[in-house]
């Protein structure tokens, strides 16, 4: 019951796309990569609101708006626990989850400031890579730098 | 391997690499040959690096190549803010292949993707030199007879030393014991000793080299920069204890070779240069070799 009230602090929407679970610093992050600022639709969010899972979370309500998964996965390096829930006429069709892509291009800056995409204007291009220890790291297709997670600064 | 760019040595397989290092020999046997003959390269040099452009250009020269290009950016419309990009896309159409060198990481890289012609890559900044690399390669093989299960021992700044760690990427193809000697704050990226692991090979970590020497088929020998140090106190300390004399080797193997990029500064006393294990000219000369050879190969002659 709790749960229905809390997502009723963010309007409901008749048709779209609900980002649940983001990491709350992460909200506005997220609508940057997935360019929602500059969307006609309707767009709704909160920020620093109660979870049980996470203590506190975001949300984000998209209008009539439905996202492709490697679209949507774009998201996985700041929201990794990030629920999709696709609303038609105010009824949830679908949920599922976001998976961290193999490659990423053009949404984070590389670490090394020597590297040609901080020299020129040249896009940026990584692999998804994980160390001993599970730990995230994008090897950068140019200067083949790593760039750890802690480093990761979006374009 | 015909028209295709050489960026870093991880682009070819281990079966280019000895491709390359099989066909350096033929050249060693015959180094004057015309093939190249009406083909056009250029050497574009972004920041000066006088022995690589030398042996590339001459390697050229020797198969017939005409040379064009610059030997440092200075003089060139970079200074006038062109981007790289324009640079070579104009230069594409005035050669079949670019030989660059280049300050910035990735540079070679992003040129191939924008080039359409191969590129190969002499140096981009502080990334990748694989000639270098494929020349270590042939001088190990050519003065070990082969280049599997050999212990190569790396002495000096292992850890900003960019042709210590193409090196130890290639020689992972060749079961090598790696034994790696620096001081702790030059130790070899963990990034780099991941790909030994993954190849599921050995590796030791010394700070004296004295003890490594009887057991080293390769002495690798790297150049410790002082500016590599946040504390000038702690080069110091270090500077004098990765050198290399000539008593050091008293009970090194029959076998055993001395290699080194160059230039030295002090890390090789010169007393060692007439010691029949010393081989980094040598090792320098192998460069036109396997220059030749990979530009036979990426122009379709040999």
């Amino acid at each position: 019951m709790s749960d229905k009230r809390k997502e009723l602090i963010v309007s409901a929407i008749s048709n779209g796309t609900v980002i649940d679970h983001i990491p709350t610093e992460n909200v506005f992050q997220v609508i940057k990569i997935l360019g929602l600022h500059k969307l006609s639709n309707p767009l709704y969010f909160g920020t620093n609101l109660e979870s049980k899972k996470f203590g506190s979370k975001g949300i984000i309500k998209v209008s009539d708006k439905y996202f492709e998964p490697e679209e949507i996965n774009k998201i996985a390096l700041v929201a990794p626990s990030a629920t999709l829930i696709e609303i038609h006429d105010y009824e949830v069709v679908r949920k599922s989850t976001v998976t961290i892509p193999e490659k990423v291009d053009k949404m984070v800056k590389c670490f090394n400031p020597n590297c040609i995409t901080n020299k020129e204007d040249v896009s940026t291009k990584f692999t998804v890579l994980y160390d001993e220890a599970g730990n995230l790291k994008l090897a950068c297709h140019y200067c083949e730098k790593n760039t750890s997670k802690e480093n990761i600064v979006f374009i | 391997m015909k028209n295709r760019s050489l960026v870093s040595i991880n682009d070819y397989s281990k079966e280019e690499i000895i491709r390359i290092l099989d066909l350096a020999e033929t050249f060693e046997a015959q180094p004057r040959q015309e093939i190249l003959k009406g083909k056009v390269i250029a050497s574009l040099f972004f920041e000066p690096s006088t022995r690589t452009r030398l042996s590339f250009e001459s390697a050229a020269m020797q198969l017939g190549a005409s040379v064009i290009g610059f030997s440092s950016a200075a003089t060139t419309s970079v200074q006038k803010g062109e981007t790289l990009n324009d640079t070579i896309l104009t230069v594409s159409n005035y050669s079949d292949l670019i030989v660059m060198r280049h300050p910035v990481d990735g540079a070679a890289r992003y040129a191939s993707e924008v080039a359409p012609v191969p590129i190969i890559n002499a140096g981009d900044g502080a990334n990748q030199h694989p000639t270098q690399c494929l020349l270590d390669l042939y001088s190990i093989r050519k003065t070990q007879g082969t280049l599997d299960n050999l212990d190569i021992t790396f002495v000096g700044d292992l850890k900003y030393g960019r042709t210590v760690h193409s090196l130890t990427m290639a020689l992972c193809h060749f079961n090598t014991r790696f034994h790696l000697v620096s001081p702790p704050e030059l130790k070899l990226p963990s990034a780099v000793k991941r790909h030994i692991k993954d190849a599921k090979l050995q590796y030791e970590q010394y700070t004296d080299m004295s003890e490594v020497i009887p057991k080293s088929d390769i002495l690798y020998m790297t150049r410790i920069q002082r500016e590599r140090f946040p504390d000038p106190l702690e080069y110091e300390r270090v500077k004098n204890s990765y050198n290399l004399v000539n008593s050091m080797l008293d009970n090194g193997k029959p076998n055993l070779k001395i290699l080194h990029p160059l230039p030295r500064v002090n890390e090789i006393h010169t007393d060692v240069d007439s010691n029949p294990m010393a081989y980094y000219f040598q090792q320098a000369q192998n460069g036109i070799y396997v220059r030749q050879a990979l530009m036979a190969s990426i122009l379709g002659n040999k």
